[in-house]
């Protein structure tokens, strides 16, 4: 038997935790999870979880941030301390920094801000448990609870992580896929259009081998794209 | 920011208060409907989900390894920490915890403390080098009045919940056997009760009107054994005396009512 | 040709038909095709199409009735939260006229009033005004808030829901476009009405509510002794309402869910 945990690969053998090499983990998303938020969602997908909450648009108070001609998108990342193994220490530290960022920019481009001048719309979202891929969890949980919020946009975005584990590459990494693969590929779409509003890569990949990632990742984010759409309309359960 | 709570609702909670009502129709003695929920984190040793009304706070209980403090060189350690996560309320800001934060851990953590909850002298691994340090993390993710019995009793929950490798010690190095673990030396299960006083009014687990216009409030953490290990009187106004007896005597036979949501 | 059907949830993106549809409100126009901007409700009038939004704020429009309360007096202004975005002002003029008044003696912080949006500027700056009838100053009563686009269900079709609910309970009821809602009754009343008022919010979106409304109603008064009616006539004659008691939020004509959910 390897050393490592990971099975060794061909396109077709099975991963550590069984899954085909195009195959998410198992995953849920629920909207309207809390009471005081405008809106809100909840995202589970392999040992991720993760709560979104959105408020606004509302004013902001804060008038150097203030935009004339639109609401501003502030969002937050953040990883509860009991989350992951090692307990993190509670407050905001420069991968959730970058992560706030990024999540931001995703989010953006889906929604109409100029309908709301000199406002803002705030994200906040908390890991409460992590398993390789947070960031995409939480983009997929946020449009969710934007949309859950009455914000109007033009599509939602959905992200999902495909990357390079044992030589093969494969869709939604888990964490250990994540610890001990050779590429991550986080990707954040619109759906109707395809259009991408997060990438990242962190490893190392051929030509070819990004070119599979990146329609492996848009595939995923298709299904999950579903989902979403199937937790708003089981929240209004007719 | 400070919300302005509009005169009228001021006056319509007061007057329903002075006619023996509550806006949501419950007694003056009575819980919001309460629900519990342990182990939902498993990279945490130990967690609970609690929900009073709408209140709801996730709890983890994460132990590690560490120097105990000086003065009790034979005694484990308990750190509680409290986020009042901006998710919870729109006018919760992001960045390190406020005083109202601050207040709930500390709290928590004395009502746990002299609860005498967890018998610290039993996580002594090593006098003086080595103990285990238990961090309560207080995850507070939608605020609808009454965070304070919420925490104690999801915190309790949580530590009910956790297990910790056994230890052995070899060479003076600590040896941790992951696979086969124990729960955590638990002796107690103090709980707390909080009133809000409206007029000449004690009502227990304010809603979140009521706390919003509340003359004061008074938690009281009471241990199975029926005495009282924690108090906290907070808000603005004063108590006479009397209030407080009353309060405390209510607070014994409540206290024994939320308990069963630990079994 | 169009994709979806009238009444069908959609959420945004959506592609609900192409371009021989007009597209209407909820909705925007990219590549020949109308998509859905909301979650919320499809509403197919002839050949225009439009979302009816299940959840959203309340962005003020000149000429809509609100229930705003007092957040601050500046020099010659009334700071006013509309349940809003944005804030709206009450110029001091508009209540005194040319003489110099003490502004928080007339109204206060934590007051609560109901006006009108006189005028809303490119930035959303909101100016509001007294001037009309039933507008003023509430005493005493409750406040509800609503979901904005529910208020049109609220009041119903020529006012027949919010009728019905002020005639069973015996209550002054005012309804803000904004969301918020004054009722002033007899205390157990209030609570009553309280209670159909947020079941139709949570329902707003469903059939057969005018039904369940009125079951309702005579299972909650049910409850209520004949004790109460007498108490509640004196209370009715003493109370001091300075606002009229028929709704003032005018009727919505077309989009709206009054006329698309029964």
């Amino acid at each position: 038997m390897a050393d490592s945990n990971l099975s060794t690969g061909t396109e077709t053998s099975a991963r550590a935790d069984g899954r085909a090499f195009d195959e998410l983990r198992p995953f849920k998303i629920e909207a309207g999870v809390l009471e005081r938020a405008d809106g809100s969602a909840y995202l589970e997908i392999g040992g991720n979880k993760v709560l979104v909450a959105v408020y606004g648009p509302r004013e902001l108070h804060i008038r150097r941030l203030m935009q004339p001609n639109k609401a501003v998108l502030r969002c937050k990342y953040n990883m509860a301390p009991f989350s992951v193994d090692d307990r993190k220490r509670p407050g905001p530290d420069r991968r959730s920094v970058e992560i706030s960022k990024i999540t931001s920019e995703a989010l953006t481009p889906a929604v109409f801000l100029e309908k709301f001048p000199r406002s803002t719309i705030d994200v906040f979202i908390e890991v409460i448990e992590a398993e390789g891929g947070t960031r995409c969890a939480g983009i997929t949980a946020a449009s969710v609870a934007l949309a859950d919020a009455g914000i109007p946009m033009r599509d939602m975005v959905v992200a999902c992580a495909a990357g390079k584990s044992n030589g093969q590459v494969v869709l939604d990494l888990s964490e250990l896929e994540d610890k001990e693969g050779e590429a991550d590929l986080p990707v954040a779409m619109m759906p109707r259009t395809g259009d991408i509003t997060l990438l990242q890569m962190d490893g190392h990949l051929t030509g070819d081998e990004f070119e599979k990632a990146i329609d492996l990742a848009m595939d995923g984010c298709k299904k999950l794209g579903e989902a979403q759409k199937q937790a708003i309309i089981n929240r209004y359960g007719d | 920011m400070v919300t302005i709570i509009p005169e009228i609702i001021k006056e319509s909670i007061t007057n329903l208060v002075k006619e023996g009502e509550r806006t949501d129709g419950r007694a003056f003695d009575e819980y919001r409907e309460v629900s519990l929920e342990t182990g939902i984190i498993t990279k945490a040793e130990g967690s609970a989900r609690v929900k009073i009304g709408k209140t709801q706070i996730v709890v983890g209980a994460k132990p590690q390894i560490a120097e105990p403090f000086s003065d009790t060189p034979n005694k484990g350690v308990l750190m509680t920490n409290s986020e009042l996560l901006p998710m919870a309320a729109p006018n919760f800001e992001p960045g390190p915890p406020d005083e109202r934060s601050v207040e709930l851990a500390r709290v928590t953590d004395r009502c746990i403390r002299e609860g005498k909850i967890i018998d610290l002298e039993k996580l002594c691994i090593i006098e003086g080098k080595k103990v285990w340090m238990i961090f309560l993390d207080l995850h507070i993710i939608d605020y609808d009045g009454n965070l304070m019995d919420a925490a104690v009793l999801g915190s309790v929950a949580a530590l009910l919940n956790t297990r910790i490798p056994q230890t052995r010690v070899e060479d003076g190095e600590v040896v941790l056997d992951t696979e086969n673990t124990v729960p955590l030396p638990i002796n107690e299960k103090a709980l707390m009760c909080t009133f809000a006083k409206i007029g000449d009014e004690l009502l227990i687990d304010p809603s979140l009107e009521e706390e919003d216009i509340m003359d004061a409030r008074i938690s009281i953490g009471v241990r199975a054994d029926g005495s009282i290990c924690a108090m906290q009187k907070g808000g603005e106004k004063p108590f006479k005396r009397e209030e407080i007896l009353k309060a405390v005597s209510i607070a014994m036979e409540k206290t024994a009512e939320l308990r069963e949501y630990l079994d | 040709m169009i994709f979806v059907d009238d009444k069908e949830i959609v959420i945004p993106g959506d592609v609900l038909a192409d371009e021989e549809y007009h597209a209407g409100r909820g909705t925007f126009r990219e590549d020949n095709k109308i998509c859905s901007s909301l979650v919320g409700l499809v509403a197919i009038r002839d050949k225009k199409i439009s979302v009816i939004p299940l959840q959203s704020k309340y962005i003020p429009r000149r000429g809509d009735v609100v229930i705003g309360e007092i957040t601050d007096i500046r020099f010659s202004m009334w700071n006013l939260d509309i349940n809003s975005p944005y804030s709206g002002f009450l110029p001091a003029s508009d209540v005194f006229g040319k003489e110099k008044r003490e502004l928080n003696k007339t109204f206060d912080v934590g007051d609560v009033l109901f006006l009108r949006v006189v005028d809303v500027d490119e930035v959303k700056k909101v100016k509001l005004g007294l001037k009309g009838r039933g507008l003023g100053k509430f005493r005493g009563g409750i406040l509800i808030n609503i979901t904005p686009t529910k208020v049109p269900r609220l009041i119903g079709k020529k006012g027949s829901m919010i009728n019905m609910i002020k005639d069973e309970t015996h209550c002054d009821v005012v309804v803000g476009q904004n969301g918020v809602v004054w009722v002033k009754g007899e205390p157990s009343m209030e609570r009553v009405a309280e209670k159909v008022i947020k079941m139709i919010e949570e329902q707003a979106h469903t059939s057969g509510l005018t039904d369940r409304v009125r079951e309702m109603l005579s299972e909650l008064l049910g409850k209520e002794s004949s004790e109460d009616e007498e108490s509640f006539e004196e209370d009715k004659k003493a109370s001091e309402h300075e606002g009229s008691s028929e709704e003032d939020a005018p009727e919505e004509e077309e989009e709206n869910g009054e006329e698309l959910i029964q």
